[in-house]
């Protein structure tokens, strides 16, 4: 997994060889580029923005510039192994109807998100009563694009509201893989979800 | 009015079927290729070129002494490569440099078909390329490729031809002729047909209707523009001139600029050829065998598809371009879409907006190596 940052390594690890996998969000490419070189995936890829777009377009990547709202909606059911969205939960206008959207278009959907539950934003919200800025959320409060966090807890009560599956689940501390008590103690999630 | 001039060409070596349920008998298909064809023949990409445009894609052009239209994306290491590909480009059918035209020899007594000539559409050129290709000993086309019109011939590709093409690249392009885009064709052949010297379209070569075509182009000139692009280069400049004549000369420069456009226009451009053209572009709408749903047109093909659009392109907006890869999503296609930026409308695909050759290299590249990736998406 050389070259891979260690969130999506922790994605890449979900796919297996040869499945066909369709990443949301999915920047310049990095992702569906390792799992094309790596894993012989077939991949698709939506981003919003064009200059991602591009970069992922040269990379010979099959990337559409698009939203999640409105772009999604083409894509035919279940026609996908994996539906992949990392890092972008928490900025999507309307996270609930992104993940049915994912279910519905991938037979397994990837989610990856920081976890608003760890123990240091905690921390930062219960002693210095300001709103925290962590590794994982290393922006502030009015220059992020993060207006949809939620903790692990939040994420799993979301996810048993709209009736889907937790397939597994895998939590990171830092870059470290953790699984006690990781609402309090990791800093970002996993989950594989299905309908 | 082209006439002179010798153009490498091929007389197909059967009638051509057209839309319109006529027949066009044995047309002669002009073209330019570049490049070599690899052993494997898997190297060929057909370039097909706008309203227009002509074969001189990236060599000189015999009439106007120019250099090809689209050397900036066509050439020794450029995206589309005579290094790599074997590069062919042909003269519309209904075109007129040297493609069977409205200006051509009928074959029964000689004169020129004028309006005799059947009404071609866009599925008639993209039928016409594929005889000129097996004419060439070209079964598989690694990439068809084109810009405005050249793009509605690359999705026409992917719909009559399907199984003869790996990748097809839509440039500033629709998969329909809007109400808009019809209303601006008309005016141009308003123009046209009411010039005198149109004569119902039985005038004489070198006499046609010169003052009508130029104002057809002028209009359709304005269209290939943004307003943003018009004011950076010309603003309220005056042309040679410090105050206003307070006449009808091209006091503007802006108007002197469209003046020469039009008139230069009609050196090489047969004005029947124009009519029949524009047609062609006014009755292209991939989902009318559908029921105007676009999805199934694509429904059969395998190719990848990469689609791009320009940001202050209004001729054929993001929109027509979005339409495209929501039917190639739909229909599980590998599609590449990006709105790139450029000031200069809908002429952009022919200039240098940054991002346009990554895409379109790194594209054709991956389907040089792919293989795997158009044969495991399908069927999904």
């Amino acid at each position: 997994m050389n070259g891979l940052p260690v969130r999506l390594q922790q994605v890449a690890r979900q796919i297996p060889d040869h499945s066909s996998v369709l990443d949301v969000g999915c920047s310049d490419g990095t992702l569906l580029a390792w799992l094309r070189d790596n894993k012989s995936v077939d991949g698709r890829g939506i981003e919003l923005d064009a200059a991602r777009v591009a970069a992922a377009v040269t990379r010979g990547l099959s990337v559409v510039q698009g939203d999640a709202i409105h772009d999604l909606a083409a894509f035919p059911d279940q026609s996908v192994d994996f539906a992949v969205l990392s890092e972008a939960l928490q900025a999507m206008d309307a996270p609930a109807k992104v993940l049915q959207e994912l279910v519905r278009i991938g037979r397994r959907a990837v989610i990856a998100f920081p976890n608003f539950g760890y123990w240091r934003v905690r921390k930062n919200l219960l002693l210095a009563g300001r709103m925290p800025v962590t590794p994982s959320l290393p922006t502030s409060w009015y220059e992020t694009e993060n207006i949809h966090l939620c903790t692990i807890d939040d994420f799993r009560a979301l996810a048993a509201e709209l009736g889907l599956r937790i397939e597994c689940e895998a939590y990171l501390a830092g870059e470290k893989p953790i699984s006690a008590w990781p609402n309090l103690m990791a800093d970002h999630a996993l989950f594989v979800l299905s309908r | 009015m082209p006439s002179s001039v010798s153009h490498r060409h091929l007389r197909l070596r059967a009638d051509l079927p057209l839309d319109s349920g006529q027949v066009l008998p044995r047309p002669v298909i002009a073209y330019e290729t570049l490049g070599t064809l690899n052993e494997a023949k898997s190297n060929a990409v057909l370039i097909c070129h706008a309203l227009t445009g002509d074969q001189y894609v990236a060599s000189t052009h015999p009439l106007t002494g120019k250099p090809g239209w689209w050397t900036r994306m066509v050439g020794p290491g450029k995206p589309i490569d005579s290094e790599r590909h074997f590069i062919i480009c042909s003269n519309v059918v209904g075109g007129c440099m040297g493609s069977e035209g409205p200006a051509s020899a009928h074959p029964e007594d000689g004169q020129p078909w004028g309006l005799r000539f059947p009404v071609i559409t866009i599925a008639d050129m993209v039928r016409a390329q594929a005889a000129l290709l097996d004419g060439l000993g070209i079964g598989t086309l690694l990439a068809v490729v084109g810009g405005s019109m050249g793009g509605m011939q690359a999705l026409q590709w992917a719909a009559s031809f399907q199984e003869r093409i790996r990748s097809v690249v839509a440039i500033a392009s629709a998969a329909r002729h809007s109400a808009q885009n019809i209303a601006f064709h008309e005016v141009g052949r308003q123009a046209i047909m009411a010039d005198p010297k149109w004569k119902g379209g039985a005038y004489a070569a070198g006499g046609g209707p010169a003052k009508g075509l130029s104002v057809a182009r002028m209009a359709a000139h304005i269209t290939y523009l943004s307003e943003e692009g018009l004011t950076a280069k010309f603003g309220r400049q005056l042309q040679d001139r410090t105050g206003k004549s307070f006449g009808f000369d091209a006091d503007f420069q802006v108007e002197s600029y469209l003046r020469h456009q039009g008139m230069s226009f009609v050196d090489r451009f047969d004005a029947n050829s124009y009519l029949y053209i524009t047609r062609a572009m006014d009755y292209f709408d991939l989902a009318d065998p559908f029921e105007g749903l676009l999805a199934p047109a694509f429904a059969s093909c395998k190719a990848r598809f990469c689609v791009i659009s320009f940001d202050s392109d209004w001729l054929y907006p993001t929109v027509e371009s979005k339409r495209i890869v929501r039917a190639l999503v739909a229909a599980g296609r590998h599609a590449s879409f990006v709105e790139l930026s450029s000031p200069f409308g809908h002429d952009a695909f022919l200039l240098d907006p940054p991002g346009l050759n990554g895409v379109v290299d790194g594209f054709l590249k991956a389907v040089e190596q792919d293989g795997f990736h158009a044969a495991k998406g399908q069927g999904r």
